[in-house]
């Protein structure tokens, strides 16, 4: 076994990268170029600088997969609170500025600190939880919830919903997986649907629950954000079986389709490559998804399981948010297509986190050997 | 502690594997969930989504039909389509608009309304559209810009047809013409039909044939995008151009009775006896119709409104005048017929008339009188005595039934837009009319075709045809035929309507036919002026008084104004044994028929007649 593991181990292993994840991301990344280059109206310049952020996420999963998990752990609260001490000039800098702010300016490049939470959180999570033997205890457990909202109050009043959404979830995600008790997920539940209920019989105001309406049912709007769902959904049902062909979907390339190379890339590639299309593409998601809860499952010690399994269940309800929300059957939140939606922060934080998983995966070999 | 660890590490361990197997399954589930979705709006509702993406993407834009044109029956052209340039402008394409309208002003006239203009619909429509910047180039204007095209991307010359009446004035007042549809006519109008038009027939024969000369609407699928910008045409259906006509109006008899009018204001009427045909349709003055398809500018329509002569006014069809004497040869048919006369009974005309037991003196023009007259003599010599006598024996009821059937008071169904009826004075009418009864004196002087009696040149020269032709009457028309397709032959219209007017004995018929040749042929008659070897002409004189002159004051032309001197009035028709051509003229102010109006017809038979035979 131990020859036969040395004899495999090839260029790819020794970077520390695992190829059966690195093959999916990098027929996923591929073909989103292809979906782009239909989606943004055959614009090169598009393709270019995606490209070029693909490489800067290359780079950093590169990297990232090369830091040993045991090193991540150390560094992890440090992070964390560097994260949350960036959100909170973000938002200072937003509030003197009027307005949203999100973006923090490097000189060199310009990032948003809220994307560090979604790696950082989960890492301080995965730190906190581990420390003591699982499941975790009431008290640890209020600690960590205490710990996803510091981050996602922050983000929220941004305000960038979404992002807060996924952070929070990934919070959530290893709560879950440390073996939060039942009796606590059915607890919060019990209580989370009368109070909401109260809410929305005596806390709100006419014009508030329609906003809420709103923003569960878009359609009730067809000329606000309806028309973004009526559109996509014009455009997805149009394609049927097989779809339009590439390039040649009405609904993306007549631009009737709003925030086609973003947010709605997806109604793009199901308007043009119709449902059988979309099971493939899914398909190759499912795939990325199955090999990280196998390294999450395979994971060396409870950190690494944690924040693995943590990662890539945040890359699932991207993907899960995302696809929902362009299908219309949830709401509009500006979630991105994982590793295809033109853009590029979310793009370098989902390799990063890739990087993380291969290094996970790859170090345990090299521990045990 | 180690085996704690190491204890803690196999439970952590398998704690995970059993949430990781949970998360594992809520992933599939989930996207089952996703995949069913798809399935629903991709395979279930497909066709549903399909529609409405053609919906969106798919435009159906009007190609509006080519005008139908009109002819003469000579095949001369009254009604065209001529292409008129504009100068357009698309935002969209020009970088700098300023300098580019200051250049523009180099090279042709850019008014300050044009601006106005050009500004307005530029906030109206979208960057993509052109907009007109100066309408109705001409041809030096079109060429210069031609040759500096290439400085003004963005700027274009736009081609558009426009209804062009290349005889103006001549046919008018029987053509009619198009103008820019109003929102009045919107209503009515077929609005599918009608998307691509902006012009629709205002009244003539424009109007009448509206539905013939418009033509159907083709159709262009566009593919559009989301602003509404034209992609490529998918598919397009072409236009059925509007029909063309034929006119049974002849152009050059036209133009000869619009200048033997000369500067008289009046109307003449020629029509075909043996079909109602129209040959020429005069009303004087006249305006150029091309003024109106461009949309006439307030001054000009205000001049023309205004003018004392009333170009606008369609006398031929819309003029309501007395007939004066011409109603004689009418009057005297419904004696004969009628049996309250015979064409040998003789009068004693003594110069006025009188109602049995009352002084009011009805006169007749010649202030001695006729001495004895007879039918022939009273026609002849145009005696009014006779027919205010034989009028109170006929009554106007029976004066009504008998004229109205030669189309006086009726509607003649003309198919050329505008045309009112006279009016033929009954005793039912007076009731309802005016609240009144009738008076036997109003029954006289309507035999002298006085009085409430009131005719349109158009009535009068039917009601001469249909005399000529013997009671055979044809409601006048005045198109001959209708070409649907360029590649057919034309199609003659067939006159419906046509009705032969009861005869009781032919012999009143020539008897009182006879009697208008020697109006002409008479050294007695009253238009012996006119007599001719080359034909016979059938006709009768009349003058319809303007004002009333009182009792025992005589009428003196030289002292009265124009505008008050009477009408002088003519009808005839010719060869009077097999007659081509029925007339009536009416030369306002004219003051006699005899002197004035007569000529006029004979120069219109002679161009007709004699040139035909030539």
């Amino acid at each position: 076994m131990i020859q036969d593991r040395s004899k495999t181990r090839g260029p790819i292993t020794r970077m520390h990268l695992d190829l059966p994840l690195l093959t999916g991301i990098i027929l996923l990344c591929g073909l989103g170029l292809v979906f782009l280059y239909s989606a943004s109206g055959q614009d090169s310049a598009q393709i270019v600088r995606q490209s070029i952020r693909l490489g800067a996420g290359f780079v950093c999963m590169l990297a990232l997969a090369q830091v040993h998990p045991d090193k991540l752990r150390y560094w992890s609260p440090s992070i964390f609170i560097l994260g949350i001490i960036l959100l909170l000039a973000v938002l200072i800098e937003g509030q003197m500025g009027k307005g949203a702010q999100r973006w923090l300016n490097l000189g060199l490049f310009r990032f948003q600190p809220s994307e560090i939470l979604k790696l950082a959180l989960p890492m301080m999570m995965a730190w906190y939880l581990a420390r003591d033997p699982l499941p975790p205890s009431w008290k640890k457990t209020t600690l960590a919830v205490t710990l996803i909202l510091l981050p996602v109050v922050l983000i929220a009043k941004q305000p960038d919903l979404g992002t807060a959404l996924l952070v929070g979830t990934a919070g959530l995600f290893v709560l879950f997986l440390a073996g939060l008790k039942w009796r606590l997920i059915i607890g919060i539940i019990l209580v989370a649907i009368p109070t909401g209920w109260a809410v929305w019989m005596w806390g709100m105001r006419d014009y508030q629950r329609d906003r809420v309406l709103t923003f569960l049912d878009p359609e009730r709007d067809p000329l606000g954000t309806g028309y973004h769902i009526i559109q996509s959904k014009i455009a997805i049902g149009s394609g049927g079986i097989y779809g339009k062909g590439w390039l040649n979907g009405t609904q993306s390339q007549l631009e009737f389709l709003p925030e086609r190379t973003t947010d709605f890339i997806f109604a793009v590639i199901a308007e043009e490559f119709g449902f059988s299309g979309i099971i493939i593409l899914l398909s190759l998601y499912l795939f990325i998804i199955l090999r990280g809860l196998y390294i999450a499952a395979r994971g060396q010690d409870t950190y690494s399981r944690l924040l693995a399994g943590a990662l890539i269940m945040v890359f699932f309800v991207y993907l899960f948010v995302n696809t929902g929300m362009v299908t219309g059957m949830l709401p509009v939140v500006g979630v991105p297509l994982p590793l295809v939606s033109y853009g590029g922060t979310s793009l370098v934080t989902i390799l990063s986190g890739f990087g993380i998983l291969m290094s996970i995966h790859t170090n345990r070999k090299l521990m045990q050997s | 502690m180690p085996n704690s660890t190491f204890k803690d590490h196999i439970i952590e361990a398998r704690l995970f594997a059993g949430r990781s197997i949970i998360a594992t399954i809520v992933v599939l589930v989930m996207l089952l969930i996703l995949a069913l979705r798809l399935a629903e709006l991709q395979l279930l509702n497909h066709k549903h989504f399909t529609t409405k993406s053609m919906d969106n993407r798919v435009r159906v834009e009007p190609i509006p039909p080519t005008r139908g044109l009109i002819y003469d029956r000579n095949g001369i052209l009254l009604a065209q389509n001529l292409p008129t340039h504009s100068l357009e402008i698309t935002p969209e394409q020009v970088e700098d608009l300023d300098q580019t309208l200051s250049q523009l002003g180099k090279l042709m006239e850019i008014s300050k309304g044009d601006l106005k203009r050009f500004n307005r619909l530029r906030k109206q429509r979208r960057r993509f559209d052109s907009i007109p910047i100066r309408t109705r180039l001409n041809e030096d204007e079109a060429a210069h810009f031609s040759v500096n095209r290439h400085r003004f991307p963005g700027v274009e010359i736009q081609a558009k047809l426009l209804r062009r009446y290349p005889l103006g004035e001549e046919t008018a007042h029987v053509l009619g013409y198009v103008g820019r549809i109003n929102e009045k006519e919107l209503k009515t109008l077929d609005a599918s039909n009608y998307s691509g038009t902006s012009h629709v027939g205002k009244n003539g024969v424009e109007k009448f044939y509206e539905k013939e000369l418009h033509g159907e609407v083709g159709t262009r699928s566009v593919e559009v995008n989301v602003l509404g910008r034209a992609i490529r045409v998918l598919e397009s259906q072409p236009p059925t151009p509007g029909a063309n006509l034929f006119l049974s109006l002849d152009i050059k008899l036209q133009r000869e009775a619009i200048n033997t009018l000369g500067e008289e204001n009046g109307a003449i009427v020629a029509i075909d006896p043996s079909n109602g045909s129209i040959l020429a349709m005069v009303s004087n003055p006249s305006f150029d119709p091309n003024l109106f398809v461009s949309g006439i500018s307030t001054d000009a329509y205000n001049a023309l409104q205004k003018s004392p002569d009333k170009p606008l006014f369609n006398r031929a069809l819309r003029g309501r005048y007395p007939p004066g004497s011409t109603t004689k040869p009418f009057i005297g048919l419904a004696g004969l017929e009628l049996g309250r006369t015979t064409t040998g009974k003789k009068e004693v005309c003594r110069g006025f008339y009188q109602l049995p037991k009352l002084k009011h003196k009805y006169r007749d023009w010649k202030k001695r009188g006729h001495g004895s007259v007879d039918m022939e003599k009273a026609i002849v010599e145009s005696c009014d005595v006779y027919f205010y006598d034989l009028a109170n024996k006929l009554g106007i009821d029976r004066i009504h039934d008998f004229l109205s059937r030669f189309g006086f008071g009726r509607k003649s169904g003309i198919d050329i837009s505008g045309e009112v009826t006279g009016l033929l004075p009954s005793q039912e009418w007076k009731r309802r009319a005016r609240g009144e009864q009738w008076y036997t004196g109003e029954t006289l002087i309507v035999g002298i075709g006085q009085g409430y009696f009131l005719t349109t040149p158009m009535e009068l020269a039917s009601a001469t045809a249909t005399l000529a032709a013997h009671g055979q009457h044809f409601p006048p028309r005045i198109v001959n035929a209708i070409q649907f397709s360029e590649s057919e032959q034309p199609e003659p219209t067939v006159s419906i309507h046509q009705e032969q007017l009861p005869i009781r004995n032919i012999h009143h018929w020539n008897h009182i036919i006879d009697a208008m040749t020697k109006v002409i042929d008479s050294p007695r008659g009253t238009a012996k002026g006119i007599h001719t070897d080359n034909y016979k002409i059938a006709g009768k004189t009349g003058t319809a008084q303007v004002f009333t002159i009182k009792q025992d004051e005589t009428y003196d032309e030289d002292k009265v104004a124009k505008k008050m001197r009477d009408h002088a009035l003519f009808i005839a028709f010719a060869p009077a044994d097999k007659p081509k051509i029925a007339i009536a003229v009416i030369v306002e102010n004219g003051g006699h028929g005899s002197s004035v109006a007569a000529p006029i017809a004979r120069r219109i038979m002679d161009h007709y007649l004699l040139r035909k035979e030539r």
